[in-house]
C-alpha cells in the first residue's frame, strides 16, 4: 500500500518580473516524515514553500493537500488546510505576549480569553516536550524561545504540516540540539515537516528525505540514509566541488596584534570581557569560537574602536614596517586616519557595515569620502573600485547605481569584504563571515582569507561553525562568558575539546575531558 | 473661588474638544498610520455640522432639536471620516508619505472650513450672523435641575452632553483596543503588519476601518468647538487649528492610551487657559504660558524615551507603509 501524500505539488512554476524562482517543480511530502528541503541561496526553496503557506501564488501548477486540489491565496487558507511556516524572520510582535500573540487574528472569541489559551500552550508544550510561558513578552525572549513560540503557534493553529525556513540559522548548536528533540517527537506524532537549509550536517542528522533545488528547478529526492554531503554537495551545485577549505602553512609568523588584560563593562556595568589577553600573528588565521554572547562582538569591537574599554587594558598594533601604535582611548576615525590598515567586518552587515539604501559606489566610497584636499568629494576612484570587486569577486548586480539593500545576503558579504581588503590591510577582523550565506559564497570568502593571510595580515575569524573554524584557522580562541578559556591548535584540537571549553573554563574543561 | 470654578469650567470645554481629536487619532495610530491631518478634519467635522443644521434651520421655521442634533452630528461625523477616506485611500493605497499628506489635508481642509464659513456668514447676513439657535441650545443643554446645585456639582454637571459623551467614547475606545479580539488585531497590525498579514488578518481593511473612525470621532471635536465654545457661529480665528494640534501632542503625551487621554485633555484644557487667569500677565508673557501645554508634551517624552519603557513607545511601524512583496 503506498502512503497517503500530505502534499502534492505539481509543475509548479514562480516568475518575479524576469527572473524564473521556480520552473515546474513537482514535489511529494508524506507525514511522519521529516524532509530537507536543500538548495543554495537564491534557488527557489522559500520561494517554493511561500507557495504552501499562502504568502505567494503559483503562476501555473497545482497542489493537493491530503488528495485535494487546493487554491492556497491567504496566509489564512494555509491555516485552514493544516499547513503552517515559521519564518525566517520571525512574525512575531514584540510588546505583545506569547498568548497574545498566538492567538492573533483568529478571532475565536469576540473578548480576548487567555485562560483557556495559557491552557492549550500547556498541553503542546507537554506533548513535544518544550517551554512556553504564556505571559511573557515577546521582547522579553531570545532568540530561541521566539522560534519555541512560533512553532506552539502554527501548531495551536492545528497544522500537521510544518515547515520552517532556515531555523536553526540563529541558534546555538544546544539549542538545534533541542529543536531536533521537538521535531522528532512531531514527526513521531504523525506530522509531516519540511526544513529548509543549506548546512549538509543537519541535513544528515535530522532528516528522512531530502528534495533538492538548483537556480529554480527541481534536481531529484533521495533518502537519507542512501546519501552522503559530498553527493547532496555536488547536486546542490551542479557540479563537482571540494568540500576540504584550504589551510596553508603560516609564512614568516609577526606578532601583529598583542591584547593584554582587555577588560569591558557594557552600559549595565556587566563585565562582557574579563582581563582577555592573547596575541595574534601576521600571516595566520586566528579563530575565535564561543556561545553566541560570549563577548566576540566586544572584543572586536573594541579593536575597532567602537567599545569604552576599562584602564589597565592594552591593545597595541605593530605594523609590518615595525611601528607599535596603542589603539586604546582611539576613535574608529582617528585609528582610520593613522593608516595602520585595519579592516572590520561586523557581524551586522548592514547596522555597521553597509547603508542600505545607498548604491555600490556611495558604499564603498564610505572609506574613503574624508581623503583629499578638495571640498568635492572623489567618486571616480570608488566607482573604480566598487566594479572591481563587483569583476573579481562575481557580484551578482544589475549595476553600480542600485541600493546595495537590493543584492541578495551574499553579494552584500562579498562587496562588504571585498571593501575592506582593498586597502591591504594589515589586521582584518571578520564577525560571522559566512552566516546565511550559500556553499560556493562561503568557500569564496574563505578563499579570500586565506589570501589576505599570504599576503601577511593577521586574520581574525570570528565563527560559530566548529568544522569550519577547525579546518580554516592556524589557532583557535576560545572564549567562555567574556573570558579566555583557552587558545588550541586548529590542525590539533578536536570539535569536542573546543566545544567544552565554550561551556567550561579552561581547567575545569581538561578536568571534564579526563573524567570522560 | 468663581475665577477657579470658571477656569475649571473653560478648561474642561477646551479639554473636551482636544479629547475627541486625541481619542480618534489614538485608534488612527494604532493602526500605524500617523495622521497629522486631525486639525484639518477638526475644521471638516465643524463647518459641515454647522452648514447642515443652518440649512436645515433656515428652511424649517420650528426646527426640532433632537433632528438639529442628529443631522449637526451626522454631518460632522459622515464629513470628517470622508476627509479619513482622503488620507487612507492616498497613503495605504496609494502609499504617499503620511506626515506629507497629513499637513496637506490640515491646509487643505482649513481654507476649505473658512471658505465655506465664509459662504455661510454672507449667506446669513454679516460676520457673527449665522444663527443655528435652537441646535446650538440643545448641545448646551444641561439637566433641569442643574442650575439650583451648589457651585461644585454645578460645575461638574453643568455641561452640554458631548462634554460627557466624549469620556465614553475614549472608555470605549480603550476597551475595544486593549480587551477584543478585533483591538488586538488592530494593534497588532500598527505594531507589525508583515506579522499581523501572515496571521491572516486584513491589514487594509483594519487600517481603512481605524483611519476613517478614528477621523469620525475626531471631527465631533470641531463639532463640539463650534456648537458648544462658539454657540453655533463660525469663528475663523483659527481655534479649531491650534487645538486640533493640541490633540496629536495629547496622542504622545497619553502613550497611546485614550484613558490616559481623558485627565491629559483636561490639564492641556486648564493650560491653555491659564494665561487667561493669572493676573498681570501682559501680551508678551501670555505666550509664554501659552507654551505650556507642549512644554509639558516635550517633558512627557523626554521622561519615556529615559524609562525605555516599551509599553509607551509608539506603535513600531507607525508612520510606514505596508506592502507585502517587498522584501
Amino acid at each position: 500500500m503506498e502512503t497517503q501524500r500530505a502534499i502534492r505539488m505539481v509543475d509548479i512554476t514562480k516568475t518575479f518580473g524576469q527572473v524564473v524562482a521556480n520552473d515546474r517543480i513537482s514535489l511529494d511530502i508524506y507525514p511522519g516524515e521529516i524532509l530537507s528541503l536543500l538548495g543554495e541561496n537564491g534557488s527557489g526553496k522559500t520561494t517554493l514553500m511561500n507557495m504552501l503557506s499562502g504568502i505567494y501564488l503559483p503562476d501555473s501548477g497545482q497542489i493537493y493537500v491530503n488528495g485535494n486540489k487546493v487554491n492556497i491565496r491567504s496566509p489564512k487558507d494555509a491555516y485552514a488546510l493544516g499547513i503552517g511556516m515559521i519564518h525566517q524572520h520571525f512574525k512575531l510582535v514584540d510588546v505583545l505576549t506569547a498568548a497574545e500573540n498566538i492567538v492573533l487574528g483568529l478571532n475565536e472569541h469576540r473578548l480576548i480569553d487567555l485562560h483557556n489559551v495559557r491552557q492549550r500552550v500547556k498541553e503542546i508544550c507537554d506533548r513535544y516536550g518544550f517551554a512556553v510561558d504564556p505571559d511573557k513578552k515577546v521582547y522579553d525572549m531570545s532568540v530561541s524561545e521566539k522560534q519555541t513560540l512560533e512553532i506552539v503557534k502554527v501548531l495551536y493553529r492545528g497544522a500537521d504540516i510544518l515547515i520552517l525556513d532556515e531555523p536553526t540559522a540563529v541558534l546555538t548548536p544546544q539549542e538545534t540540539d533541542k529543536l531536533f528533540v521537538v521535531m522528532r517527537n512531531m514527526k513521531a506524532d504523525g506530522k509531516a515537516i519540511v526544513i529548509i537549509t543549506h548546512k549538509l550536517h543537519e541535513v544528515m542528522e535530522i532528516s528522512d528525505r531530502v528534495a533538492v533545488l538548483r537556480r529554480g528547478k527541481y534536481i531529484g529526492d533521495i533518502a537519507t540514509k542512501d546519501t552522503n554531503p559530498q553527493q547532496l554537495t555536488d547536486m546542490m551545485v551542479g557540479r563537482a566541488v571540494s568540500l576540504n577549505i584550504d589551510r596553508p602553512e603560516p609564512q614568516n609568523k609577526q606578532e601583529r596584534l598583542v591584547v593584554q588584560g582587555l577588560t569591558v563593562l557594557d552600559a549595565e556595568g556587566v563585565k562582557r570581557l574579563s582581563n582577555v589577553s592573547f596575541t595574534a600573528y601576521g600571516g595566520e588565521i586566528l579563530g575565535i569560537a564561543g556561545i553566541t554572547g560570549s563577548g566576540q562582538r566586544e572584543l572586536l569591537e573594541a579593536v575597532a574602536g567602537l567599545q569604552a574599554i576599562q584602564p589597565g587594558s592594552s591593545i597595541c598594533l605593530h605594523t609590518a614596517d615595525g611601528k607599535e601604535t596603542e589603539l586604546v582611548g582611539k576613535s574608529p576615525l582617528e585609528i582610520y586616519k593613522l593608516g595602520v590598515g585595519l579592516a572590520f567586518v561586523p557581524e551586522d552587515r548592514f547596522g555597521m557595515g553597509l547603508v542600505g539604501s545607498m548604491d555600490l559606489v556611495d558604499n564603498v566610497m564610505l572609506r574613503s569620502y574624508k581623503s583629499g584636499k578638495s571640498m568635492f568629494t572623489d567618486r571616480k576612484t570608488p566607482k573604480a573600485l566598487a566594479q572591481k570587486i563587483v569583476d573579481e569577486l562575481d557580484v551578482v548586480t544589475p549595476g553600480l547605481n542600485i541600493p546595495i539593500r537590493r543584492l541578495s545576503g551574499g553579494n552584500v558579504q562579498k562587496m562588504l569584504v571585498g571593501r575592506e581588503i582593498a586597502g591591504s590591510p594589515s589586521l582584518l577582523m571578520t564577525a560571522y563571515a559566512v552566516r546565511g550565506l550559500d556553499i560556493n559564497t562561503s568557500y569564496t570568502i574563505y578563499h579570500l582569507l586565506n589570501e589576505q593571510k599570504a599576503k601577511g595580515a593577521a586574520v581574525i575569524y570570528v565563527g560559530e561553525d566548529l568544522d569550519v573554524l577547525l579546518e580554516l584557522c592556524d589557532r583557535i580562541l576560545v572564549l567562555c562568558a567574556g573570558q579566555v578559556s583557552g587558545i588550541v591548535e586548529g590542525r590539533k584540537a578536536k570539535k569536542e575539546e573546543v566545544g567544552l571549553m565554550m561551556t567550561h573554563l579552561g581547567k575545569e574543561a581538561q578536568a571534564y575531558a579526563q573524567d570522560a | 473661588m468663581t475665577e477657579l470654578i470658571s477656569l475649571f469650567q473653560a478648561g474642561i470645554v477646551f479639554g473636551t474638544v482636544i479629547l475627541y481629536g486625541a481619542t480618534g487619532e489614538i485608534l488612527t495610530e494604532k493602526s500605524g498610520n500617523l495622521n497629522l491631518g486631525v486639525p484639518g478634519i477638526m475644521y471638516l467635522g465643524g463647518i459641515m455640522g454647522l452648514m447642515g443644521v443652518f440649512f436645515y434651520e433656515m428652511n424649517n421655521p420650528d426646527p426640532s432639536p433632537i433632528l438639529c442634533v442628529l443631522i449637526a452630528m451626522s454631518c460632522a461625523f459622515l464629513a470628517s471620516m470622508l476627509g479619513g477616506l482622503i488620507y487612507s485611500l492616498l497613503t495605504i493605497t496609494l502609499r504617499a508619505n503620511q506626515n506629507v499628506t497629513g499637513l496637506t489635508l490640515t491646509i487643505f481642509a482649513g481654507g476649505f472650513a473658512n471658505f465655506f464659513g465664509g459662504s455661510l456668514m454672507k449667506l446669513a447676513g454679516g460676520v457673527g450672523q449665522i444663527n443655528v439657535a435652537t441646535t446650538s441650545a440643545a448641545f448646551r443643554a444641561t439637566l433641569p435641575f442643574v442650575p439650583n446645585l451648589p457651585a461644585l456639582p454645578r460645575m461638574l454637571l453643568g455641561f452640554g452632553f458631548m462634554a460627557y459623551l466624549a469620556v465614553v467614547v475614549a472608555f470605549v475606545v480603550s476597551w475595544v483596543i486593549n480587551r477584543t479580539s478585533v483591538g488586538l488585531n488592530l494593534r497588532a497590525v500598527g505594531e507589525n503588519p508583515a506579522t499581523a498579514d501572515a496571521a491572516g488578518i486584513n491589514v487594509t481593511k483594519y487600517k481603512y476601518l481605524a483611519t476613517c473612525l478614528g477621523a469620525g470621532i475626531s471631527g465631533l471635536g470641531g463639532l463640539y468647538y463650534v456648537m458648544d465654545y462658539t454657540k453655533g457661529t463660525w469663528d475663523s480665528a483659527g481655534g479649531i487649528e491650534s487645538l486640533g494640534w493640541l490633540a496629536v501632542a495629547l496622542v504622545i503625551f497619553s502613550t497611546w492610551r485614550p484613558k490616559r487621554g481623558i485627565w491629559g485633555a483636561y490639564l492641556f484644557g486648564l493650560l491653555s487657559w491659564l494665561y487667561f487667569y493669572i493676573p498681570g500677565l501682559t501680551r508678551r508673557s501670555m505666550e509664554l504660558f501659552k507654551m505650556l501645554p507642549y512644554l509639558v508634551t516635550v517633558i512627557v517624552l523626554v521622561a519615556a524615551s529615559l524609562r525605555r519603557r516599551r509599553e509607551d513607545q509608539p506603535p513600531a511601524a507607525l508612520g510606514l507603509p505596508y506592502f507585502r512583496e517587498e522584501r
